[in-house]
């Protein structure tokens, strides 16, 4: 797919999207949902090109692992610490979040336990059968993208009756939160680029309300360059027309009904509840839990952590980190004065400067934005 | 954490194991979220399990798309 990276193609798209933005008569800001966005749009150096053109991104909450809150964390990190002979299975990025206990990676496992980083839930679920002696415990983070494989993983630890197996779950649902930025009314939103991967899963109708009731226009978009300015191209276009809609750009990967299967699966192991995202808070219906016929994988349960994750806000929050703030859009990374100071990929004070798709850590790696043209 | 890259699907199993070629080597994924899924379909892969068919027919019609973008462009 070289040709979504053609240089010319590329000029091009920017120079259509430029003259739509001229037409609007303003700058309209757009918000990338999704983290694996950012760093599309950073390396490529799409963010300021865009801001040459007229349109300003601004980055939304999509990275798991910045909006699980401090207390979740710790909530792990108090598992291996604490409990002897267990093994705690965590994705990489997951690891390395500070907290008021430090890391997961520089936690000081009780005797007997470690951490293993592992890519797929699968790899927790075989470690767990390989030592039926041993109580593997599985930090399951992400959003629809990543929940339905951990679903599959719960129901087959259930079928085979691994009793040595749980999930710390820390599981999120994206439209609840963009109805809760919207909502908070902290920043004017003109378009969103909906996230391609979490879509695959969702499909498109879950976005509609915010065409609907909101009247914000929107587009789900892929990966490559070329596919997030059709992607900008597309809000544009409904923007001009006066219409609002979730428009697909991203046809070739996802379908509008996204995967039935899978989201049968997700919504046979768990069920919604109003959980507390890092920097936006309680929202309704956005995290899921287990259901009664799984709450026996519920590592939360099974290692009485459910207490202390269920009722914290940005308590657990490092001092002066601005996290929360960039997750919502307000600031961005360089409004935050520990940004590339204190806080920087070696020295980490929050998430955001952690997760490959942290706004800080993209912002960090990829240089500054230069400002929308007024 | 939340990368998702597209694959080719090598060979299945009877478990909903199988086999993808990704930038030319073979990686190991769960496919039982694609049960429709055939050997040589494309497939989008996240955390080990594929979550999504490419459809070629929308694939080629992107390709047109951008292909034709950059021929006006070179006239």
């Amino acid at each position: 797919m070289k040709e979504l990276r053609d240089p010319a193609v590329l000029r091009r798209l920017l120079d259509e999207i430029g003259a739509k933005a001229g037409l609007l008569g303003r700058t309209p800001r757009l918000m990338e949902v999704c983290g694996t966005h950012t760093m599309t749009l950073f390396k490529h150096g799409l963010t300021p090109m865009l801001a040459e053109a007229g349109v300003e991104m601004v980055s939304g909450p999509g990275c798991p692992v910045c909006i699980t809150p401090n207390a979740v964390h710790e909530a792990a990190i108090a598992a291996v610490t604490r409990t002897e002979g267990l093994t705690l299975a965590a994705f990489g990025d997951m690891t390395r979040v500070p907290t008021r206990k430090g890391s997961l990676q520089a936690a000081v496992p009780a005797a007997g336990s470690r951490l293993r980083i592992v890519y797929s839930p699968e790899e927790a679920l075989d470690e767990a059968r390989r030592e039926p002696g041993r109580q593997v415990v599985f930090f399951g983070a992400g959003f629809e993208t990543t929940i339905p494989g951990i679903a599959y993983t719960a129901k087959r630890a259930a079928a085979e009756g691994l009793r040595n197996f749980s999930i710390l779950p820390a599981l999120w649902l994206i439209p609840p939160a963009l109805r809760a930025i919207l909502d908070a009314g902290e920043i004017a939103v003109d378009g969103f680029i909906y996230p391609g991967h979490v879509s695959a899963v969702i499909g498109a109708a879950p976005y509609e309300f915010v065409a609907r009731d909101y009247g914000i226009p929107g587009a789900i978009a892929g990966f490559e360059p070329g596919d997030m300015l059709l992607g900008v191209r597309s809000v544009l276009d409904q923007a001009l027309a006066g219409r609002a809609e979730v428009a697909l750009e991203y046809g070739r990967a996802i379908g509008r009904e996204g995967n039935a299967v899978a989201r049968a699966l997700m919504d046979e192991v768990f069920e919604p509840f109003d959980a507390v995202w890092r920097g936006l808070g309680k929202i309704p219906g956005s995290g899921l839990r287990f259901r009664a016929e799984y709450a026996g994988l519920d590592a939360g349960r099974r290692w009485g952590m459910a207490a202390e994750t269920a009722e914290m806000a940005d308590a657990s929050d490092l001092a002066g980190c601005r996290c929360g703030e960039v997750l919502r859009g307000v600031i961005r990374p360089a409004g935050c004065p520990l940004f590339s100071k204190r806080c920087r990929p070696d020295s980490p004070l929050g998430p955001c400067m952690v997760s490959f798709e942290g706004a800080c850590l993209i912002h960090f790696k990829y240089g500054p934005v230069r400002r929308a043209r007024s | 954490m939340c990368l998702a890259v597209p694959a080719k699907i090598v060979r299945l199993e009877e478990s909903g194991q199988g086999t993808a070629s990704y930038m030319g080597s073979e990686v190991r994924a769960n496919f039982s979220l694609v049960p429709r899924a055939r050997p040589g379909d494309w497939v989008i892969i996240h955390a080990g399990f594929a979550i999504s068919i490419v459809d070629a027919r929308e694939a080629r019609e992107t390709l047109r798309l951008f292909k034709e973008m950059a021929a006006t462009d070179r006239r």
